[in-house]
């Protein structure tokens, strides 16, 4: 009698991990397998979680209940809060973490978690009759049944890796890669594209002089990313910071036929804005140094991973060029970096619920769908495992938007515009920025995760205390207003238009504050001083916010006027060629989608639109 | 699928040639009920129109078939050049009208399906519709570049000079951990957006033209009754069309007439005589030219008394004019900025018809400048310099906030033409930083 589960999710990285998670918390009864249990929750390139865009994808997890960011919490060696002198939108949290402490407190999560079981196993396929997922069958041929399987195959898809002029065929340094699958999706008619991504060498720390680096240490008043935690656990340590030089370069030039990426053995394409150093010095060479952060890996570790000189130049290459620079004169290579070519399959053929539209009951998060980072796959592992199991169920889907987080941002260019490098958030990709912030997560996902049944009772408890008393500090806020002219008396210079400005309107005027709200009303001592920041935030942004909510109106218009699957785009004339292949491939589920396609006209959407509502009314 | 119209394309019948139009999936089903085999495309060719079934000849008519989507609509369309009479094509409409889902066109439908199918943009629908209802020579002149995309050139050209001014913001705010991006990006981006703001204000400024090109130039005859307003009117229009009479007050209410000056658009205004009146209905009279007076773009003040300014009290004058000149024994050398008139005897009415056309050329801005036209495009173009100007001015506010600015008149400028996509702005921050740690 073979196993049986709602939900399968192959791949225990971040996105498997989420998934898995999220699906369990549902109340699905889910099944985690992975080729090695103790590889569950690691963290295989930079070790650190967060930053700019990534810190708000967390405590967007985080608001959902999933494990990222108390994991991180736990294990954070060095907690930064970017772009603090910046506004609070863009702030973004960003921890260093102990490699061992992040992934055993993510394995902990695991095996606490429900209905959820893990099995240590490959997999061979995908159990596949009648145009829909059955389950996934093992590598020992023994078929395990599921209505819905999530993959989360990171770099494994075919995944090559290039040491210079030598390739092998694997997923990660020391981790086989998967190829059955990749031919499935193959098979499944999925468009299958290739990126790369590359590691820079780790470093042994006792071979590098500290001493002669400037060093950078965390934040005195550390922002944790979990709504849960309440402080660092556990000890602080500083990163060190060094350069390349004129000297690096020059080594570098001279060997730069020797890397793949220039040799033409990689012909995939490879993120901007993580360039290997080979790659900043070719295309920037007249700067006279790049910034390298040493990254501690660990509390009792003595690996440092230099961030800023990924690479996949050959190793003797990598020891010459990394003796060149000030700090690492006589440092001993680890692991050597590389760079890893892997299969991805098209976003575009997913719906918002990353599922694939072909493909019913196949869900995909991760890498696999082009994306890179830890938060970027956790993310979408969460709404995938989340979907799943509500399909499983019969359930709608749970839908996130544009408009409420950097989860609906990213799913949204994922499958609307695809990827031609590997996907990484950044603040910028969302228009709604000063209102999707890292501040205000929890206010603007836990109640939709509860409804979704993704969120404990614990947190909603926590959640709906901290909602309770900001509501209360507003109310309190907006009830006591002053004229300019008394302000004035007080030392508050305002502008002397008579018109009457209350509390909450107040905290955001320079001249006024915290302090001198405080000043006018000391009443208002009895709001936490938490509650008080929160509402200080709230009222920056206040303005702008009320004027985006316009756009935001138009968007949720747009995204509820659906677009029936069986719409016929080359029917529809006056559509373009180009417009109407873009269509076919992307399938948008709404116009709000399908306004986002890129070269699409206002005009094109009147006629999508009107041909939809045509195909709504007569049910055809 | 979408209905199958048609329509006259050309003018009044009867006439020498009419044309009629039909675009839609079913166009090329309606000629083929009418002839007996499809001329090649874009070719014009004669055929014989017949009655469907039968084989009475409606017509010889000239034939040309525009296969979509290389048409004007992007659609099938087919040309017929009939002969123009109303028989003619009343039996050709009742052939049509039978078809299923074919029908008569509404109106601006085949500009409208043109624009649907991606073939032009806004304002190159809008510079269409001007040229269509163009009157003068400078109103046809500026439809053309209108339609032509100089507008969608002109915004979409600031618009990317604000996605790279954005561009570099939001390096320092995506990128700021990197040693790579420089952190006086805001006193690089500042000049280049006072520029913008410059460039923008200076084409608002022509917004009045473009007025006044599009609505007419207002002029406004006034001055003490019965100095032979009236009269000049009649004169411009050719015809009679306000009552002239010796009786003081004769006008009470305001006429306007249009003309073409120079292929310029012009409308005079005529009012009543200004004075103390204490009829009702003349009051009311007074009381309306004096408010038309502030609005009109020229004031033309006429007198047939030497003491010329006589009687105008507060009223701003752009122009002074000596009516009746006729009268005078000696016309005084002519140096000052007064014309003298007569509507009797068509003195110095060339010189005054050259002083007015000049004055409006002035008002219309100069020929070849890309001129607004549109109330949609100065609305969003002055939304988008009240937010360059607070990005300009407040300088306490936070750079998201700066940001957030920049990208709210990038919107304004967008919205005329199309949209941007943040991917535009990514690239450009690849384009020019080497970020990545």
């Amino acid at each position: 009698m073979a196993m049986n589960f709602d939900v399968i999710v192959v791949g225990g990285g971040h996105a498997g991990v989420e998934a898995a998670l999220a699906s369990s918390r549902i109340g699905a009864k889910t099944l985690l397998v992975t080729h090695r249990i103790d590889t569950i929750g690691v963290m295989s390139c930079n070790p650190a979680i967060g930053g700019l865009g990534k810190g708000h994808l967390v405590r967007e997890i985080d608001a959902l209940d999933g494990a990222m960011g108390r994991a991180a919490d736990y294990s954070g060696i060095q907690f930064r809060l970017l772009n603090r002198k910046k506004g609070p939108a863009v702030q973004g949290p960003r921890t260093q973490a102990d490699r061992k402490l992040y992934r055993h407190a993510i394995q902990k999560i695991v095996r606490n978690q429900e209905n959820l079981s893990v099995l240590e196993c490959s997999i061979a396929k995908l159990g596949y009759r009648d145009n829909r997922i059955g389950g996934v069958i093992t590598v020992d041929n023994e078929e395990i049944c599921s209505s819905t399987v999530v993959i989360t195959s990171g770099t494994f898809l075919n995944g090559l890796i290039h040491v210079g002029e030598t390739t092998h065929q694997a997923g990660r340094m020391g981790d086989s890669a998967s190829i059955g699958l990749s031919d499935q999706f193959r098979e499944f008619d999925l468009s299958v594209g290739r990126l790369k991504t590359g590691t820079p060498p780790r470093l042994d720390g006792t071979t590098i002089n500290f001493e002669c680096l400037e060093s950078q240490s965390g934040d005195l008043d550390p922002v944790m990313f979990s709504y849960l935690s309440d402080g660092v656990q556990q000890k602080q340590i500083c990163c060190h910071i060094t350069r390349t030089n004129p000297q690096t370069h020059s080594v570098i030039q001279e060997n730069i036929s020797r890397s793949p990426i220039f040799s033409g053995q990689i012909e995939s394409s490879g993120p901007r804005y993580c360039p290997s150093i080979e790659d900043k010095i070719h295309r920037f060479g007249e700067r006279d140094g790049h910034q390298i952060f040493l990254e501690p890996e660990g509390l009792d570790d003595n690996t440092i991973y230099p961030n800023g000189i990924s690479t996949s130049l050959p190793i003797d290459v990598q020891k010459e060029f990394l003796s060149t620079i000030n700090g690492l004169e006589q440092v001993k290579i680890l692991q050597p970096g590389y760079a890893v070519e892997y299969d991805y399959i098209d976003p575009r053929e997913l719906d918002a619920s990353l599922m694939v539209k072909n493909v019913p009951g196949l869900f995909l998060a991760g890498q696999i769908n082009g994306t890179t980072g830890y938060e970027e796959a956790a993310a979408q592992g969460l709404v995938a495992g989340a979907n799943a199991a509500k399909r499983s169920f019969g359930f709608g889907c749970v839908h996130f938007s544009r408009a409420d987080s950097y989860i609906g941002v990213m799913i949204d260019d994922l499958i609307t515009k695809g990827v031609t490098e590997p996907y990484r958030m950044f603040t910028s990709r969302a228009e709604y920025r000063l209102f999707i912030r890292a501040d205000n997560a929890d206010l603007r996902l836990s109640e939709k995760g509860r409804e979704a049944g993704l969120v404990s009772d614990v947190r909603y408890k926590g959640f709906v205390e901290r909602r309770r008393s900001l509501a209360a500090g507003m109310k309190l806020l907006r009830g006591l207003s002053i004229s300019p002219n008394a302000a004035l008396q007080s030392g508050i210079q305002l502008n002397q238009d008579g018109i009457r400005r209350d509390a909450f309107e107040l905290l955001r005027h320079p001249s006024c504050g915290q302090e001198g709200v405080l000043g006018l009303w000391p009443e208002l001592s009895s709001i936490s001083a938490a509650t008080m920041k929160q509402l200080s935030i709230e009222s920056l942004y206040e303005v702008y916010i009320e004027r985006q909510r316009r756009d935001v109106d138009q968007l949720l218009k747009d995204e509820s006027l659906l677009i029936p699957d069986h719409i016929n785009y080359s029917g529809i004339s006056g559509l373009s060629s180009e417009l109407v292949e873009k269509l076919v491939v992307v399938r948008p589920g709404s116009l709000g989608q399908a306004s986002r396609i890129e070269g699409m006209t206002p005009a094109a959407l009147t006629l999508i639109l009107v041909s939809s509502k045509t195909l709504l009314r007569t049910g055809t | 699928m979408s209905d199958t119209i048609y329509a006259l394309a050309s003018g009044h019948l009867p006439c020498g040639v009419a044309v009629l139009r039909i675009s839609g999936p079913q166009a090329f089903c309606c000629l083929n009920l009418m002839v007996d085999s499809q001329p090649k495309p874009r070719q014009a060719t004669l055929k014989t129109l017949r009655r469907p079934g039968g084989s009475e000849i409606l017509d010889r008519a000239l034939v040309i078939i525009f296969p979509g989507p290389a048409s004007f609509t992007g659609e099938d369309c087919v040309e017929l050049h009939l002969h123009g009479s109303r028989a003619v094509i009343r039996a050709v409409f009742a052939i049509l009208e039978q078809q299923k889902s074919v029908r008569m066109a509404l109106q601006g439908e085949f500009t409208r399906r043109s624009f649907e199918s991606g073939k032009l943009d806004l304002t190159e629908v809008e510079g269409l519709s001007d040229l269509l209802s163009a009157e003068t020579e400078m109103q046809r002149k500026h439809a053309i570049i209108q339609s032509g995309g100089a507008h969608r050139l002109l915004y979409q050209e600031w618009r990317s000079k604000l996605l790279e001014c954005r561009a570099w913001i939001e390096a320092e705010l995506d990128f700021s951990d990197e040693d790579d991006i420089p952190k006086d990006v805001s006193l690089r981006v500042n000049s280049q957006i006072q520029e913008l703001h410059d460039d923008i204000c200076q084409h608002l400024k022509n917004a009045a033209h473009g007025k006044r090109l599009r609505n007419g130039v207002q002029i406004i005859l006034m001055g003490k009754p019965n100095v032979g307003k009236s009269s000049l009117l009649n004169w411009l229009a050719n015809e009679q069309i306000a009552i002239v009479t010796d009786e003081a007050g004769t006008t009470r209410d305001l006429l306007e007439i249009s003309v073409d000056l120079g292929g310029y658009p012009v409308v005079f205004i005529d009012s009543a005589g200004i004075r103390d009146s204490l009829n009702v209905v003349e009051k009311i009279g007074v009381g309306r030219a004096i408010q038309k007076s502030e609005e009109a773009d020229l004031v033309i003040w006429l007198s047939d008394q030497d003491n010329i300014a006589d009687g105008k009290g507060d009223i701003a004058i752009n122009l002074h004019v000596r009516s009746k000149s006729d009268l005078i024994d000696s016309l005084p050398e002519q140096l000052s900025d007064i014309c003298y008139i007569s509507t009797k005897t068509g003195i110095g009415m060339d010189k005054f018809i050259d002083v007015v056309s000049s004055r409006v050329a002035d008002m219309c801005g100069v020929n070849d400048d890309i001129l607004i036209t549109r109330e949609r495009h100065v609305k969003l173009l002055v939304n988008c310099v009240k937010n360059l100007v607070r990005y300009l001015d407040d300088t306490d506010l936070s750079i998201e906030l700066s940001c957030e600015q920049l990208r709210l008149s990038s919107h304004d400028l967008g919205s005329i033409t199309g949209l941007i996509d943040v991917e535009d702005i990514l690239g450009n921050i690849f384009s020019e930083f080497c970020v990545g740690k």
